[in-house]
């Protein structure tokens, strides 16, 4: 193969096995660890991890690790391939990139993940890149053939056409001579104005065998000689397994085997009902450990005191002691926000076959390369040896970027002959779940005479997700920030996690005089994760909430009260009137009913929602309608932008109105979708998303739908009964006394 | 020994008359379209149809199955309702993660076979049983109406 460096993206070409044009090229890291847009590296030995073939039947076929988990990447992906490659959408499949195949088997750099909303950030210019570059080959090759000045030729629709004769060659026909040729130099974008893609609402590619049953999730593998396993975990968090008699259990029929953790139980069977018996039928006993009285009030008591003292400063801007000290009025307010289970619609699993030479996986991960690494550290196997081959995600939402569940299911398939596939029930599903951290807020402001802020104080007090990950990642870490930005290590030794006041530290508005700070409080032994989004989820909900106190304080209007503040920021006030436009600010609404208004810039996009939400005399909350305006730069897919959109606020009012993980005795109270209560089809509101049309740089949209909302709910619950949600979730808190 | 009429195939099979369809369907036929949600009948990821009649195989007892018609989202496009659904879900792009859907598509292929024309309020009872955390709700409801031709 040889090596070119176009631009800004290296390329490397040559013949596919088979025949065929092959081309595999770089692309970033794409990181959950940063919030902003990764950049791509262009130093450093290269190694493609990513890869177009082109078949002689003129098939494109894109590689990558890059999972899809309903946010509809599968189809944006190839989207901005297709755009630059001039091949029709349909052309174009997307393959995870085989890891068993000893061609794509280069050593991967960096972190490869599907998570932080970085997608479309990352990939817009790599991938229309390779594209171009392919594209370029092909004309070349044409060209080439019929003897003619590649500028005379262009590519439109897979084919090669000379124009002054109006001769045509498939790329099917070109790729045996394209893999010989070397890439030119710099080959130019296509000016938007020529998109024919781009910001077109093309349809799903996932979505044939998601209506047919086809489509295969992580769970779905059968495997010659499968085992089926199920797992009992201890109930508290940080104890261990006392004893355990299995009798009964093995005495079930279809149970194979009985298998000891440090801190659970499996059964092994033929089945997963026979598992679901066994565990039922052991005698286990518990060494429940130091947290066997643990309740949330316990840890809400740490997360209080801690918020007592100074943090690490994520943000400081003038001097908001002195602008305090001058202020007409102060106001202040303890926001907080619960621990949140992911409840993803497939519980998680993980079916693993671990040989003397080797070990597999069957899973659907957003991190296979972390999946690969856990698995070699538990079997102590070389991780070359660990392949593993990933699935659809049955939801991820965060939970999948997550390794703890590959790692148990490596530890029991170690003490199993044969392949195992271990699913967890969904009550173990919630019970054992890497949780959104319980955050603690203390917010404060002052006033002039005028009701404008002239201080603003926000302290964060929660887990650091970022410093579990950074730990569990080193020595990867430092390529991962590199890609990120260095100013974003530095922070992070200083003890500041940049994802946990995202959304706090740079709100939109005009605050002269701004002190955001970080306290780190961990909750004992309880595992903390991201969840569609962290910093922004409670972020946005805290401070969206507070300005609307100080309107609400002030007799301003929290539209026009916000709208005042944002003369710097004409991205974020656009889509702030389009909101409150389309939703018909100031209307009237039946009593007992409200609405209420938020506004985001996060994930680098800007989102303003209005929400409108009628109050039962029983305190009974219901979302009727949710005007959702987004500016996330350039559009790839409006369909999809909306369908995200749609998809975080029904995620988001789910969790604002009664998402909620409480302990009890060490135990997590919530069982099942009983008490883990979550919208269902009758409950979800009619959703109006209007998109704001860009040529910014493209934003995240997977995430920010969801934080929006909850502000803007709790804002509509404050103007329909004047009762202000300083804490999630609403729940029963307006229930008349 | 049980024998079950799935997709108007006979299979006969050994298993505990207890054991819950969903587990005979996925783990020992090998249909993995029908999913495993919660266990207990309160997601509706498992709704498979006997007879035409919705039911959540993960509660279902095999043995309350074996006298039927058991139809899974494999060949629900065989049906009329099915088919409408399916190709509605296709043309408003209904889905995200997928994973529901079979159960979804289960649900609302039994309300259009007996409901053509379905309003709002049958749509909820019919497929308020069914979760979906992508939240893919309000297409679900536009799908089925358009499937209806409404």
């Amino acid at each position: 193969m040889r090596r070119e460096l176009s631009r800004r993206t290296f390329l490397q070409t040559g013949a596919a096995v088979g025949g065929g044009l092959l081309l595999g090229f770089t692309l970033p890291p794409l990181s959950p660890l940063s919030p902003l847009p990764p950049r791509v590296q262009n130093d450093g030995p290269f190694a493609p991890n990513a890869f177009i073939r082109i078949d002689r039947d003129g098939r494109v076929t894109l590689m990558m690790h890059k999972v899809e988990m309903g946010q509809g990447t599968y189809t944006s992906m190839p989207m901005l391939l297709a755009e630059e490659l001039e091949v029709e959408l349909s052309q174009v499949r997307l393959e995870h990139a085989p890891p068993n195949d000893a061609l794509y088997a280069e050593p991967l750099f960096g972190v490869q993940e599907t998570g932080g909303s970085t997608s479309v950030r990352g990939n817009w210019e790599p991938l229309r890149r390779a594209g171009a570059g392919a594209r370029a080959l092909l004309v070349a090759a044409a060209a080439q053939t019929w003897n003619v000045d590649t500028s005379s030729c262009h590519a439109t629709g897979g084919v090669v056409i000379h124009g002054p004769t109006g001769r045509t060659l498939a790329y099917g026909a070109l790729v045996d001579r394209a893999a010989t040729l070397s890439l030119p130099g710099d080959v130019p974008l296509k000016h938007p104005k020529d998109w024919k893609l781009i910001g077109t609402p093309a349809k799903r590619l996932d979505s044939p065998d998601k209506v047919n049953g086809k489509a295969q999730y992580g769970i779905d593998v059968r495997l010659p000689g499968l085992k089926v396993a199920t797992v009992a975990v201890c109930p508290v968090f940080g104890g261990k397994l006392a004893s355990v008699d299995d009798s009964k259990a093995k005495a079930i029929p279809g149970v194979h085997q009985v298998v000891r953790l440090a801190d659970a139980v499996a059964v092994v069977a033929e089945h997963m009902w026979a598992a679901q018996q066994g565990v039922a039928a052991l005698d286990i006993r518990w060494d429940e450990g130091p947290n066997a009285q643990l309740t949330t009030a316990d840890i809400v008591r740490q997360l209080d005191a801690a918020s007592q003292k100074p943090g690490v400063v994520a943000r400081k801007d003038g001097d908001v002691a002195q602008a305090m000290a001058g202020a007409a009025r102060k106001i202040e307010a303890i926001y907080q926000v619960p621990f949140l289970a992911h409840a993803t619609m497939e519980p998680v699993n993980c079916t693993v076959h671990v040989r003397p030479d080797g070990c597999d996986l069957w899973v659907g991960t957003q991190v296979p390369t972390f999946a690969q690494t856990a698995a070699a550290k538990v079997t102590g196997l070389p991780k070359d040896s660990v392949l593993v081959h990933n699935h659809l995600l049955g939801g991820g939402f965060g939970r999948r970027l997550e390794v703890d569940f590959i790692v148990r299911a490596v530890e029991i398939a170690k003490q199993v002959a044969g392949p195992v596939k271990v699913v967890w029930t969904r009550e173990a599903d919630i019970q054992h779940d890497m949780y959104r951290p319980y955050y603690y807020d203390r917010i404060a402001a002052g006033l002039d005479e005028r009701g404008t802020p002239i201080a603003w104080s926000h302290r964060v007090t929660g887990s650091s997700i970022m410093a579990r990950v950074t730990s569990e990642l080193f020595p990867k870490t430092l390529r991962v920030m590199r890609a990120a930005g260095w100013h974003q290590l530095v922070a992070m030794v200083k003890g500041l996690d940049v994802d946990a006041v995202e959304g706090a530290a740079e709100p939109p508005y005009a605050l002269p005089n701004i002190r955001v700070e970080y306290v780190r409080q961990e909750p004992p032994s309880i595992p903390t994760a991201f969840w569609r989004g962290v910093g922004p989820t409670h972020n946005i909900f805290v401070v969206e909430s507070f300005i609307d106190e100080l309107a609400a304080a002030t007799q301003h209007d929290p539209f026009q009260y916000r709208r005042a503040l944002l003369d710097q920021s004409p991205r974020a006030k656009g889509v702030l009137e389009l909101a409150a436009l389309q939703a018909g600010w100031g209307r009237a609404l039946a009593p007992g009913s409200g609405r209420g208004i938020s506004l985001l810039h996060a994930f680098g996009s800007y989102i303003a929602q209005v929400a409108e939400v009628s109050v039962s005399k029983q305190g009974d909350v219901r979302v009727g309608r949710v005007v959702c305006a987004v500016d996330c730069g350039t559009i790839v897919n409006p369909d999809t932008v909306k369908a995200q959109m749609e998809s975080g606020i029904i995620f988001g009012i789910s969790a604002a109105l009664w998402g909620e993980i409480t302990l009890k005795n060490g135990r997590v109270e919530q069982h099942n979708f009983n008490d883990y209560r979550v919208l269902r089809l009758p409950e979800a509101p009619v959703i109006e998303v209007h998109l704001v049309q860009s040529t910014a740089a493209p934003g995240g949209v997977g995430e920010p739908g969801t934080s929006a909302v909850m502000p803007a709910v709790a804002n509509a619950i404050f103007a329909a009964t004047g009762k202000r949600v300083r804490k999630l979730p609403v729940k029963d808190q307006l229930r008349p006394a | 020994m049980v024998t079950l009429k799935i997709n108007g195939t006979a299979h006969t099979v050994d298993v505990p008359t207890d054991m819950p369809l969903l587990w005979v369907l996925r783990d020992v036929i090998g249909l993995t379209g029908t999913k495993f949600g919660c266990g207990m009948a309160l997601c509706g990821a498992c709704t498979v149809h006997l007879d035409g009649r919705p039911v959540r195989s993960c509660v279902t007892p095999v043995a309350a199955a074996t006298a039927k018609q058991i139809t899974t989202i494999e060949a629900i496009g065989e049906t009329p309702g099915g088919r409408k659904a399916q190709q509605a879900w296709l043309d408003l792009d209904v889905v995200q993660c997928g994973y529901c859907q079979s159960g979804q598509i289960m649900s609302a292929a039994a309300l259009l076979a007996t409901k053509p024309h379905p309003t709002d309020a049958d749509i909820d009872a019919a497929l308020g049983g069914n979760i979906c955390r992508c939240g893919t709700y309000p297409r679900i409801r536009a799908a089925i109406k358009h499937a209806a031709g409404d």
